[in-house]
């Protein structure tokens, strides 16, 4: 026989796992394997402790020490040539190693080549804005502490740029519920109705199927509506169908089925 | 006496229609639903084309209003993020009475497909709804049904309601 699984909510759950799955990993190449990237590595190692380097699908990817970031960044921009920074955020390896990961991708436009420059910061350690050297650092490390709660030195509007300024917690964070923590799901109810309003208005319902028609305290049906929890009472069906009432309404176009027309193609 | 004076009692009868002021009054307001502009998401697309001349919003007296001090119904269009729930509030205040609300689309009627930290789980926990909308997003043809359920719902309502402190939600 086979064995019992609990089949509670069996739908939500994977019911596929691999035990003998392997993450892909992308072929590392040296970085002396392409002769600009050579030449980049060379320049910025000279003045800088690089922690490791390689090349990974076409792209170097340098990683460093967080505290020499800026002065990496201008090097990298005034020296070598990257002059946009792309994209930059942070992941969220608290969990694992009580670190943020970094991570900048460059572009050399003259060159026709990217980067990415990566760092490991400390849960409690703050990184040095590059507000200085990139203008587009701007607003991404708003949001890299709006949603991680990276904290960044020398911004000069660091404030919360998705999530209202009130708001509790950074939900990109892994330990972060996806439909929220305590504040997060009374948000709207707390800042217009006040905390005491919660048991009026109850909490978030996400059952979309829930349809009770004798429920009329949150459910009316069209054509069978009756007040606010008062008994429900039962009507022929096509009073649904109507668009106005029987006797029409004066001086308006009375609209029923029977005028309606469908055409057969667009005109 | 002048000339031209008709004696209705002997041509065409009098012109006099006896009615209630509770249907004169509302058959006025219900077609005459001004509805205040409120595109969040992707439904604002379909709401703005039934106000366009192909689905023509206007012949049903529904014109869309850019204050809230002169809508009537305001239509919910997208999805609600908790950061604009307070605004939608404040909006739906500041409105004149009498005043409706359609719920257009899931997003607005229970979250949608966002069931996520930064969506208000359905418009109807921060304002009274009367009509709510399924769809995603609903056809034009849909949101003008939805304009007809509520004039049926006005015409059915009577017309100087004392002002009851209103359920919130």
């Amino acid at each position: 026989m086979r064995r019992y699984t609990d089949k509670t909510n069996a739908q939500a759950k994977s019911y596929h796992t691999d035990r003998f799955y392997q993450v892909p990993q992308t072929p590392k190449a040296a970085v002396d394997s392409d002769e600009i990237f050579a030449a980049d590595y060379k320049s910025l190692s000279a003045k800088f402790d690089i922690k490791d380097a390689y090349i990974e699908i076409g792209q170097l990817v340098v990683i460093i020490d967080p505290k020499d970031n800026k002065e990496v960044m201008t090097h990298l921009r005034d020296k070598c040539g990257y002059t946009f920074l792309s994209e930059m955020s942070a992941m969220d390896y608290l969990a694992k190693d009580g670190e943020y990961e970094i991570f900048y991708q460059l572009l050399a436009m003259k060159k026709r080549k990217r980067m990415r420059v990566k760092c490991r910061l400390k849960e409690e350690h703050a990184i040095e804005s590059l507000y200085d050297v990139y203008k587009s650092a701007d607003w991404a490390e708003r949001e890299m502490f709006d949603m991680l709660g990276v904290k960044v030195n020398n911004h000069p509007y660091m404030k919360r740029i998705l999530m209202p300024e009130d708001w509790e917690g950074h939900p990109l964070l892994k330990t972060y519920p996806l439909v929220g923590d305590e504040a997060g799901q009374w948000y709207e109810i707390d800042k217009i109705f006040g905390k005491e309003y919660r048991d009026v208005v109850g909490p978030e319902n996400r059952d979309t199927k829930r349809i009770d028609p004798k429920d009329t305290k949150n459910f009316a049906r069209i054509g069978h509506e009756v007040g606010y929890g008062e008994k429900p009472v039962s009507k022929p069906d096509h009073a649904y169908d109507e668009f106005q009432e029987e006797g029409g309404v004066p001086l308006i176009t009375r609209f029923t089925k029977e005028n309606q027309k469908t055409l057969k193609e667009r005109k | 006496m002048a000339q031209h004076k008709v004696n209705y009692l002997q041509e065409g009868g009098l012109p006099v229609a006896l009615t209630t002021v509770d249907k004169l009054v509302q058959w006025g307001r219900s077609n005459s639903l001004w509805a205040l502009t409120y595109g969040l998401a992707c439904c604002a697309i379909e709401m703005m084309a039934s106000g366009a001349s192909r689905y023509d919003f206007d012949r049903f007296g529904t014109i869309f209003r850019a204050s809230p001090r002169q809508a009537d119904v305001m239509v919910v269009a997208g999805t609600l993020t908790k950061k604009h729930a307070e605004f939608i509030r404040r909006l739906y205040d500041q409105m004149a009475e009498p005043k409706w609300v359609i719920s257009m689309g899931s997003c607005a009627n229970t979250g949608g497909m966002f069931n996520t930290y930064a969506t208000v789980q359905g418009c109807d926990r921060v304002i009274p709804v009367d009509i709510y909308l399924p769809g995603c997003a609903p056809r034009p043809e849909t949101l003008q049904y939805a304009v007809m359920m509520l004039q049926k719902k006005i015409r059915r309502e009577s017309a100087f309601q004392k002002l009851k402190p209103k359920r919130l939600v």
